[in-house]
């Protein structure tokens, strides 16, 4: 295991677009934190908007990078034909893509710890002047922002196990991003309001957000942890799929 | 010592790479493989299959709502429409040929609980809350009218049958700053007029009302709609809070055929309904106090639209890109790339063709899913008891033909961002992202309005626009905001602007296809 976490840690640090990768995640990430922290304003008789959340915004935006970086992770072998050298390096299947997943968990909850910490703390420096206090050292959003890092993280366990069982890059990003993007859009449409909080519920990014919410937790569609465990299980189910098909199928 | 050589000149005939040919080899290619082919097909099913399914999960056993019990059906205007047609009306039999002249001396407004005080009643007066005078065919709901008024702060306005709004003077009405109206019937013509004094008029606009009967409703009127608050966000939505208006007229002066008798007070629209939708009417020396609900105004439909029927597309939208992403970053991937560039040099018209080719397979794909799932889901709809917002066929056609051209143009754009990223996993997530996560964060997130509406503006995101198919009017104050089906661009704008995306991508690919190595 170590050598093949060793091997894993040394293509993600050579392929050329891990740097990059990493960097616009945080880039982008913190860039819409900062832009919806601008933007909104609360009257001084209070309003429904969460400090937290809105200090958070760029996860939607920061995650899509994510699931490039964790689907090249795999793709790319594929792409390449590295993948044959790979398993014959190291016949355990299962052993390659757990070591990919451990690495891949590590990079991802590096840069996203960066891109949070800086989203949070731009929001805790701008939101107070725009009628929304938020603060790092309140329990809540102390949980809503390592709640978005572990989010990040998830995605990418996500996408791996797609790719893994897709293999093609643009098809596995494809399904990874209709699972995210989806389920939001089609809850809206949905006037029959049990409807609307049963796809709110299974929607990986619909109910894995829900770690980001610090008030109205009464109102939420689901909570917090359960919200972030619901992507946990979609995460769990892509790998286990992905690890399936990895050790059964031809590479 | 030279050697005479001959050059060497090929036996096929020249042209080989023309415009013709170079679509039939990508044609040929697309529809090799399989992979492409199926996926074109699967875009079109899934947006029949998302928006057969969602429909299907849906029931309703009311119109629409209005807090939280079913609305009666609205009424319907002169040409057929739906209108809100609810106002207190002081009113007089007019036969024939007439005018009205009132000064109206104060206008004031309450709000009930309103965002900011949410237990209170608050003194304040609706934009869009009116008072004036009125020519109406009857006290029937929904007949037509013609009247002249002052609003809480949108000035004097000549407003008729329901749609039209004409601006006449700025400022309101104060003791201190009365103003004068009149209205004039002649024949099917009737003019609005306003004056500061009541001996210098302005025109304001004239209404033409073709079959007005002989003898008309004439009087003072004042109206409040509701007031709406939206709130952005998962958990945000719409609220009314209920206003009302007053208004004092004095200086009343009526000619005509049938008036000189006693005023008769009317709640149209809200006889026999609760107390608070209720007016009030009171006359002493001359002196005039009105006070009502409601809106004379075009209906805000809250039915389901085309546009809902079609929330499949953006499901067949990522489906689309992924195909036409890899239409181009797969020949990169095989190395097919260098024996279609060697096969024709002229690389910008590889593109072309690529282009041509993505963007046709994909219209037609996605006009038949289209044509198919409109009709399809607005029957499942109206059986599980909607109404469905009815709109002219053209309309309807619009909406049909352009969903299809929003997802070739993506189709397209994909194509020109996988040319010059050449990695398909980046160019993907560029285009999805791009185009769909604007829309989310826009309908879905706590960003303000303001900025909502910027970005479906500026973003490809504005393209959603070609599916709206409910009528804004500046002159009701609603929701309009792309949650409930209002894009704040034209729709084919809209559209233009994902065009206009995708024609500054293909000029990029096909400058970097040009200056790069295969």
């Amino acid at each position: 295991m170590r050598q093949a976490l060793h091997a894993e840690w040394t293509k993600l640090r050579t392929a050329p677009g891990t740097g990059w990768l990493l960097l616009a995640c945080v880039a982008l990430t913190v860039a819409l934190s900062i832009t919806a922290a601008t933007a909104v304003t609360c009257p001084s008789t209070g309003c429904d908007l969460d400090p937290a959340r809105v200090s958070l915004t760029g996860i939607d935006l920061g995650q899509a990078v994510v699931v490039i970086l964790a689907v090249l992770a795999m793709s790319g072998e594929y792409s390449s034909g590295m993948i044959g050298l790979t398993l014959a390096a190291m016949p355990r299947r299962i052993t390659v893509l757990a070591a990919k997943a451990a690495v891949l968990t590590g990079a991802v909850l590096a840069a996203g710890s960066i891109a949070v910490l800086a989203s949070v703390l731009a929001g805790q420096v701008i939101l107070p002047g725009h009628g929304l206090p938020l603060s790092l050292a309140d329990g809540s959003v102390l949980r809503a922002a390592a709640g978005s890092v572990l989010y990040l993280a998830l995605i990418a366990l996500m996408s791996l196990g797609v790719a893994t069982a897709v293999r093609d890059a643009a098809a596995a990003i494809g399904v990874v991003l209709s699972l995210l993007y989806l389920f939001p859009i089609f809850a809206q449409v949905v006037t029959d309001p049990d409807w609307q909080q049963r796809l709110q519920q299974i929607g990986p990014m619909t109910a894995g957000l829900a770690i980001q919410a610090t008030t109205g937790l009464n109102s939420l569609p689901i909570s917090p942890w359960a919200g972030l465990g619901v992507l946990a299980a979609w995460a769990a189910t892509a790998l286990m799929v992905g690890g399936l098909l990895l050790w059964w199928r031809d590479a | 010592m030279t050697i005479g050589t001959t050059p060497y000149h090929s036996s096929l005939r020249t042209g080989r790479d023309g415009l013709v040919q170079l679509l039939h080899a990508e044609w040929t290619k697309f529809r090799t493989v399989r992979g492409w082919v199926v996926g074109t097909v699967a875009a079109a099913l899934v947006m029949v299959l998302v928006g057969l399914l969602i429909a299907s999960g849906m029931h309703s056993s009311c119109a629409g709502l209005v807090g939280d019990v079913c609305a009666p059906s609205p009424p319907l205007g002169p040409d057929g429409e739906a209108v809100s047609d609810q106002f207190y009306f002081a009113h007089q039999p007019l036969e024939g040929d007439g005018s009205i002249t009132v000064r109206i001396t104060s206008l004031t407004g309450l709000v009930t609980y309103p965002a900011d005080q949410p237990h209170a009643i608050v003194s304040r007066l609706e934009p869009w809350a009116k008072a004036g005078v009125i020519i109406k065919a009857s006290t029937q709901q929904g007949s037509a009218y013609a009247a002249v008024m002052v609003t809480g702060s949108h000035g004097v306005r000549m407003q008729y049958n329901y749609v039209h709004d004409t601006a006449g003077g700025l400022g309101g009405v104060s003791a201190a700053s009365p103003r004068w109206l009149r209205l004039t019937r002649s024949g099917d013509w009737l003019t609005g007029y306003e004056s500061a004094d009541g001996t210098h008029w302005a025109e304001v606009g004239t209404a033409h009302l073709v079959g007005l009967p002989a003898t008309v409703q004439v009087g003072l009127f004042v109206a409040s709609p509701g007031d709406v608050q939206v709130t952005p966000g998962i958990a945000g939505g719409r609220r009314f809070h209920l206003t009302r208006a007053t208004a004092g007229f004095d200086n009343v002066s009526l000619q005509g055929e049938g008036t000189g008798g006693t005023w008769t007070p009317d709640s149209v629209g809200g006889a026999g309904g609760p107390a608070s939708a209720q007016g009030r009417f009171e006359e002493s020396d001359g002196r005039f106090t009105l006070s009502g609900v409601g809106d004379i105004a075009p209906y805000i439909a809250t039915g389901k639209t085309a546009g809902d029927a079609l929330i499949g597309t953006f499901a067949a939208l990522i489906v689309v890109i992924v195909v036409g992403t890899m239409f181009i970053t797969a020949e990169y991937r095989r190395g097919m790339i260098r024996t279609t560039l060697a096969a024709s040099p002229r690389r910008g018209r590889v593109l072309a063709a690529k282009a041509v080719v993505i963007g046709s397979v994909t219209f037609v794909a996605g006009l038949a899913a289209a044509a198919v799932t409109v009709p399809l889901v607005e029957w499942v709809l109206r059986a599980n008891g909607f109404d469905i917002f009815s709109v002219p066929p053209l309309t309807e056609l619009r909406v049909v033909a352009g969903t299809a051209a929003l997802l070739a143009v993506a189709a397209v754009l994909a194509l020109a961002v996988g040319t010059v990223l050449r990695s398909s996993a980046a160019a993907v997530t560029t285009v999805i992202v791009a185009i769909v996560l604007p829309y989310i964060l826009a309908t879905a997130s706590p960003l303000p309005e303001g900025l909502s509406q910027w970005l479906l503006r500026l973003t490809p995101a504005a393209a959603f626009a070609i599916q709206q198919t409910l009528p804004q009017y500046p002159q009701v104050n609603a929701a309009y905001i792309a949650l409930y089906g209002y894009y704040p661009l034209a729709p084919w704008a809209g559209l233009g602007v994902l065009c206009a995306y995708t024609a500054l991508a293909l000029g990029l690919a096909a400058f970097v296809l040009r200056r790069r190595d295969a």
